[in-house]
């Protein structure tokens, strides 16, 4: 079947079965490699990228259900030139090792961010607690959050 | 004359009334104790795993809030009640409360000072525990640590705020003393019984009420009621499980909330299991017994039926590929091949893999209200321990989509039963947050609904 969705700003069709995951799509259609392939079951947060405004496993997600919506992935929030203010904060504290799981941690920190400027550190923990870190940066991630809370909040 | 005559009858009839009202609701108060006895350790254990048994803290501890101290809001048709605080605080507990007054309220619905409580308290079967019981569970709540917190004022339309009333309901519903022994029946069945409906409660949730809001005895087990969210199984002959339960998977199922021949508790239910967790076996054991006796011995057609349909499971070095769908033009068909299959056809135990839905009771009952619970908010993952767990997928599914999905389930593993004919509404009440649903853990404690920021986890 034929998709069409946007994908950070763009307009994009795509042909493929319905039950496709969007994963997929994003890493082997569009090229866009933030987005990463953990479970495959929806268990990790690896794969989190932003649809509408909520955060989802997008390994789990299949293209039929997504005619029109709107998708986000972490290259929508800046580059390496000139990151973005979540991504800033993230090199300030140095929240990744490994780095598999910061894209869908970014993801879904920045979903939680546009819902809630504020987000103290409960709402932070709370928001982030679907997403695993095998490294275990956990610390450094949530003081990355709060870091870009505060910027977002102040600017 | 005749005005002055009849003005007499009718103050006479009025006292008369008044006086036979009073004397009928009077009950007296019984004086507070000065201090707290001294316990049996090994009576106060009794007590606790009573108190697991009867799953006190379900609606005496508020989600966050200090165990025992009440607070929890109780919806019924004729307002919100608000259970009380029970820990031994004299002040806003039940401190002052001597042992006779405790016996008073489990058997007779009526606190200390004399007032009639409110049938949400399941009083009308804690009149069935015995004497001993209710010492030990007295000895537990007394040597509990006392919280000072007052209890909320109830919010009952009028007359329903009148206790007095209860007095009459109690002459309709409550049937008080211990229910005598059937003598056809094992030690267990009876032990189970005895647990089921006295203590345990069951039928409160999973018998329907009538327009007293008193349980229907005539449809004792039959299910029916939402309850936070989540429609209550019948669990008596008509019991939705493809596969009848034994008594043995009941008893596991109440221990850990999890089945893997029928389901899984995340709603109200996973307060039970969580604290039959802490109860122990010999008695939940019972339960299971008695509960598999009302659901009717194992049919062997419906499990046949079942269980032909099912698909085999993969051994290892199998392929964990789901197998591909041969209807990808069915919407639902395409969501439950890319977001389902991948663990519920994978052949694996929890925690990564789900439930055959061939055997799921929530997939073969007569309302869809739960599994659109679990579609959209998942099951949350426990802490500390191994359980089910599950991905919700409000944050990305519609409600075409949800119907959709919800209409290949049912029409590909409900073994030929008729589609849900309320699956639109129910789907559209339970995404506009019109149905409330809560959601709790495998260790029975309450979840945020992850992007519900309106909804409160706590009172």
């Amino acid at each position: 079947m034929s998709v069409t969705f946007n994908v950070n700003g763009q307009s994009q069709t795509v042909d493929a079965d319905g039950d496709t995951p969007l994963l997929y799509v994003l890493r082997d259609d569009l090229k866009l490699n933030a987005a990463k392939f953990g479970c495959g079951l929806g268990q990790c947060g690896a794969c989190t990228v932003i649809v509408d405004d909520r955060p989802v496993f997008s390994c789990v997600l299949p293209i039929s259900m997504l005619e029109g919506r709107k998708i986000r992935t972490l290259e929508s929030l800046g580059t390496a030139e000139k990151p973005g203010t979540l991504q800033q904060a993230f090199i300030d504290e140095q929240a990744a090792q490994c780095g598999y799981c910061i894209p869908g941690m970014m993801m879904r920190a920045q979903a939680l961010l546009e819902r809630n400027p504020g987000a103290n550190e409960t709402e932070i923990r709370q928001a982030l607690e679907p997403n695993l870190c095998r490294c275990g940066t956990h610390m450094r991630i949530i003081r990355a959050v709060k870091r870009a809370a505060t910027a977002m909040e102040g600017g | 004359m005749a005005r002055r005559a009849l003005f007499t009858l009718v103050i006479a009839v009025v006292v008369v009334g008044a006086v036979g009202y009073l004397a009928f609701v009077y009950k007296p108060a019984i004086a507070p104790i000065s201090a707290t006895a001294n316990f049996d350790p090994a009576l106060v254990a009794r007590g606790s795993q009573l108190a697991a048994l009867g799953d006190c803290s379900s609606c005496h501890t508020a989600p966050g809030g200090a165990a025992l101290a009440g607070g929890v809001a109780v919806p019924t048709p004729y307002g919100t009640i608000y259970s009380t605080n029970i820990t031994p605080d004299r002040d806003t507990g039940i401190g002052a409360w001597s042992e006779a007054a405790f016996i008073r309220a489990m058997q007779e619905g009526v606190d200390r000072e004399g007032h009639h409580l409110y049938p949400a308290f399941p009083f009308d079967h804690f009149t069935h525990v015995t004497l001993d019981d209710d010492r030990a569970i007295y000895a537990y709540l007394m040597t509990r640590d006392p919280v000072k917190q007052e209890p909320v004022a109830n919010e009952l339309r009028f007359p329903f705020n009148i206790r007095g009333l209860v007095a009459f309901w109690d002459v309709l519903f409550l049937h008080r003393g211990p229910l005598p022994d059937d003598g056809t029946q094992s030690a267990e069945w009876n032990l189970g019984r005895y647990l089921v409906e006295g203590l345990g409660h069951c039928a409160a949730c999973h018998t329907p009420r009538n327009s007293f809001g008193a349980e229907d005895s005539a449809k004792a087990y039959a299910g029916g009621p939402v309850i936070d969210g989540w429609y209550t199984y019948p669990i008596n002959a008509s019991s939705p499980a493809p596969d009848k339960w034994t008594a043995a998977e009941l008893a596991a199922y109440l221990k850990t909330g999890y089945s893997a021949d029928h389901g899984v508790s995340r709603g109200p239910m996973a307060q039970v299991t969580a604290r039959l967790s802490e109860a122990s076996d010999d008695d939940v054991n019972a339960m299971a017994a008695y509960v598999a006796s009302l659901m009717g011995s194992a049919a062997t057609e419906a499990t046949t039926a079942a269980a032909a349909q099912q698909q085999p499971i993969l051994t290892s070095g199998d392929s964990l590929v789901a197998p591909a769908t041969q209807e990808t033009s069915d919407r639902g068909a395409a969501i439950y091949a890319a977001a389902c299959s991948s663990c519920h056809d994978s052949g694996r135990g929890p925690p990564f893999g789900g439930i055959d839905f061939h055997k799921s009771t929530a997939v073969n009952a007569d309302s869809p209200q739960n599994i659109i619970n679990m579609v959209l908010y998942g099951l949350p993952a426990a802490e500390g321990r191994t359980g089910a767990t599950m991905p919700g997928f409000a944050g990305s599914i519609s409600h075409d989509d949800l119907t959709a999905l919800l209409a290949y389930l049912r029409a590909t593993y409900a073994n030929g039963k008729p589609a849900w004919s309320n699956a639109d509404r129910l789907v559209a009440d339970t995404m506009s947050g019109k149905t409330v649903v809560k959601l709790y853990g495998q260790d029975g404690v309450q979840r945020a609904i992850p992007g519900a920021a309106s909804q409160r986890t706590t009172p």
